[in-house]
């Protein structure tokens, strides 16, 4: 986009009139595939987002993107195998959607340019991942979503979509017409660069701010942006969050940073090595059992390895170039020659803002997809290969309902108090005490929550962390940022996303409380049990005048 | 290990210099030893990062003078740390990418109408296997010597990307893309290849833009400084190039 015609838009935006139909928050995956659909069905379209679109979270996506596309697989194996990950979570309805339009998005993928690796037949080459009945995914060697983030900006700027980049969301704007009905209005935003706050107007919102796997800090696969911070601003907004205690566990995080070793390895033929070099497990298993595996020989024997040694050097290189150089660097071990060891790690959060058949939240006018939100396609637990199909089949939905749903209005009412309030904030947030460090608490809660509400949890143990999380809430006005200065303030910004972090964890914590009962990701060692009749049903959390409500709601 | 950041912020007034720091980590990665500088000694350091995995491209910087991804390097005793060149500095280590970003768009670098009948073989699809490795972190572009004499050059990432779609079989506008990258594009390319060893995917930005002037030369397209090289020794009567 040319300079000059950003400088115009962003002109028009600070003079308060009308600026676009749907506004796109999160510029990853899934809020360019929204941006794309929704500028299709005729609406005006901008993206905000607080890095740059190809840095996000899709980036990092490496094993595939599962369509039934092949002989040996068909549409109803697919959902038979997700329904089943999910363990009686998921909305069949939602996941026949994922499914059915899986084949297409495919082709819509292949066709904007994303180069897939393809086999001697001239097909786009497929590898089957954990979970999986069949041959799935399909993939770009181990770099499938930087291929499709990519693609999907290159179209983007063909499209001349607009994009804010390095905007920080803080809140959704609320207002309310001469009926008495609220609906969403736009965003209030920080402009890192700048250090100010700017509101930005819209008929519609959709929010595609990624998921909050970042609470568990260093034992994270996740980008450093995974904060949540799309989630916490619906709930202050009057949305709903559903099924926040369901964290996805990846199986293969190497031992000290946590970086992702993908599924692909495992799906190639790997094995899981314990200490004394004896194979334990079926590494094909879904995630969530795998990674218990993992966790209880990490407990018995102390380490657990991945061994890709026997696929050899010019099939590691091939297949899987960036393992090969992320385990040098990191742990400093050459796969080819050597054991990789791992840990389980937090990778995927499958709860998010409650969203209906249409992607819609309770919030009129807010609409929601990728990780942030729920289409409640994944349940208990996502399979690999599903998460970027996600962000194509929802977000498009996401799009075109909300450029629809535009259409029916006419003007966005005129209301200040948000941008006020937060403009205010950011000026009085600077004068905290200080007295508290936030990156020591957002540390602590990282460990925290990862053994005590992590792979295996239990009452004791999640009453802990939740009684640490709101002695931190009382603490945040004694924490704060150290950098008192305007310009890319990214201490500023890092402290509001441990602010939203906290928010989070707490309605993390109290699901996972109240779920008395093992279901998928959620595992509950003193209740090792699915109980059907009680917890058949999504967690609900919402706030009331400030408080936390959760509340469990029969599948729909 | 002692390291050296240059500092730079604009409050009002412009304050630039170079700050040592002690960091005491073992083994650990430039990008690591920031953040452990920024959540333990001076909060007020600014960079960007992301994925920790060299595929988002956030965290370019130079280390003496040559372009690293802050989470794939690692550090060496009295090294010095700079933000990315050619792009204005925001704060710190952080640089402003909107203008090199745009540059994608002058040279059309996306997929036109893609003939969904052409199936690609594996031969065609690892054409540009490599080209679609671009994490757009910003490397070549810092590294580019034309920047000094020209800010208008569309630089190697965007020549790359050009490339990679050009290199499509299936599609079907190739002229318009050659089109678009014969002004302060593949020809204002010195091929000093400065580009080549920085880039962290291992991506010869050089090498597609001379793929991109063989392609011009197959299309009828000429370098104007040949063009000009003639001097007007030899006037044919031509109106002018």
């Amino acid at each position: 986009m040319p300079n000059n015609e950003f400088a115009k838009i962003h002109a028009t935006q600070l003079e308060g009139q009308m600026m676009v139909d749907v506004l796109v928050i999160g510029s990853g995956g899934a809020g360019m595939v929204a941006a794309l659909s929704a500028k299709e069905a005729g609406a005006t379209v901008a993206i905000l987002g607080k890095s740059y679109p190809t840095r996000s979270q899709t980036s990092m996506a490496q094993g595939g993107i599962n369509a039934a596309i092949g002989e040996e697989d068909s549409i109803e194996q697919h959902i038979a195998d997700t329904l089943k990950s999910s363990q009686g979570l998921a909305s069949e309805a939602a996941v026949e959607k994922l499914c059915r339009d899986g084949v297409e998005a495919v082709r819509w993928l292949d066709s904007i340019g994303v180069p897939f690796s393809r086999t001697e037949e001239k097909k786009i080459a497929q590898r089957r991942l954990g979970g999986a009945s069949a041959v799935r995914a399909c993939y770009a060697q181990d770099y499938t979503g930087l291929k499709v983030l990519h693609s999907l900006y290159d179209t983007c700027v063909k499209e001349g979509i607009t994009f804010y980049n390095e905007y920080f969301l803080l809140n959704l704007i609320r207002q309310t017409d001469e009926k008495g009905k609220v609906t969403v209005g736009g965003a209030t935003a920080l402009n890192i660069k700048t250090g100010e706050v700017e509101a930005f107007k819209a008929k519609t919102v959709i929010m595609a701010t990624g998921g909050y796997s970042r609470i568990y800090q260093k034992h994270s696969t996740n980008a450093t942006g995974s904060t949540g911070d799309g989630l916490a601003a619906a709930i202050r907004a009057g949305a709903k969050l559903s099924d926040m205690e369901f964290v996805q566990f990846h199986p293969t995080g190497l031992k000290n940073s946590s970086i992702l070793i993908s599924e692909s390895a495992r799906g190639a033929g790997g094995y899981l090595l314990n200490a004394k070099g004896e194979r334990f497990t079926d590494e094909l298993q879904p995630r969530d059992a795998l990674s218990r595996a993992i966790a209880e020989e990490i407990e018995k024997s102390g380490e657990v390895f991945l061994d890709i040694r026997h696929l050899g050097e010019a099939f590691i290189d091939h297949e899987l170039p960036q393992e090969r150089k992320l385990a040098k660097l990191y742990e400093n071990v050459d796969p080819v020659h050597e054991l990789v060891p791992i840990k389980p790690v937090a990778h995927y959060t499958m709860g998010g803002i409650a969203v209906d058949a249409d992607s819609q939240t309770a919030v009129s006018g807010l609409f929601a997809a990728g990780e942030c939100a729920n289409h409640n396609v994944h349940g208990a637990n996502r399979l690999g290969g599903n998460s970027l199909l996600e962000l194509i089949v929802f977000g498009r939905q996401a799009g075109e309902n909300a450029a629809k749903t535009a259409a029916a209005i006419e003007a966005v009412i005129e209301d200040p108090e948000q941008l006020k309030k937060d403009q205010n904030f950011v000026q009085g947030v600077k004068y905290f005490t200080n007295q508290i460090d936030f990156y020591e608490k957002r540390y602590f809660i990282g460990n925290i929550f990862y053994n005590n509400a992590g792979i295996k949890r239990n009452d004791m143990g999640l009453k802990a962390v939740l009684g640490a999380i709101r002695q931190i809430q009382k603490e945040l006005p004694f924490m704060g940022p150290k950098d008192k200065s305007k310009s890319y303030n990214t201490n500023l910004v890092e402290f509001i996303e441990f602010g939203n972090m906290v928010e989070l964890a707490e309605i993390m914590v109290v699901g996972a409380i109240s779920r008395n009962e093992s279901r998928g990701a959620h595992y509950r060692e003193d209740i090792p049990d699915r109980n059907d009749t009680v917890y058949g049903a999504h967690t609900i959390s919402w706030r009331e005048d400030g408080v936390l409500c959760v509340d469990f709601l029969n599948k729909f | 290990m002692k390291i050296e950041i240059k500092r730079y912020i604009d409050e009002g007034e412009v304050h630039e210099e170079r700050l040592g720091y002690e960091v005491d980590l073992e083994g650990a990665t430039l990008l690591e030893m920031l953040t452990e500088i920024k959540t333990k000694q001076d909060a007020t350091l600014s960079f960007a990062s992301g994925c920790r995995s060299s595929v988002c491209g956030s965290c370019a910087m130079r280390v003496n003078g040559k372009e690293v991804l802050a989470c794939a390097y690692k550090p060496q005793e009295g090294d010095v740390v700079e933000p990315l060149k050619n792009m204005p500095v925001i704060r710190d280590l952080v640089v402003d990418m909107q203008k090199a970003l745009d540059f994608t768009k002058v040279a059309k670098a996306w997929a036109g109408e893609s003939d969904a009948a052409v199936a690609l073989s594996e031969e065609d699809a690892a054409v540009n296997e490599l080209q679609s490795d671009c994490i757009l972190c910003g490397s070549c572009y810092s590294a580019c010597p034309v920047y000094e004499v020209n800010g208008e050059f569309i630089g190697p990432f965007a020549l790359t990307r050009s490339w990679r779609y050009v290199s499509d079989k299936r599609e079907s506008d190739v002229a318009g893309k050659i089109e678009a990258v014969q002004t302060n594009g593949i020809w204002d390319c010195t091929l000093c290849g400065e580009c080549v060893p920085v880039c962290p995917q291992g991506i010869a930005p050089k090498s597609d833009i001379d793929m991109l002037r063989n392609k011009s030369g197959i299309l009828g397209y000429m370098d104007p400084k040949f063009v000009g090289g003639f001097g007007g020794g030899l006037d044919f009567g031509a109106p002018s190039f």
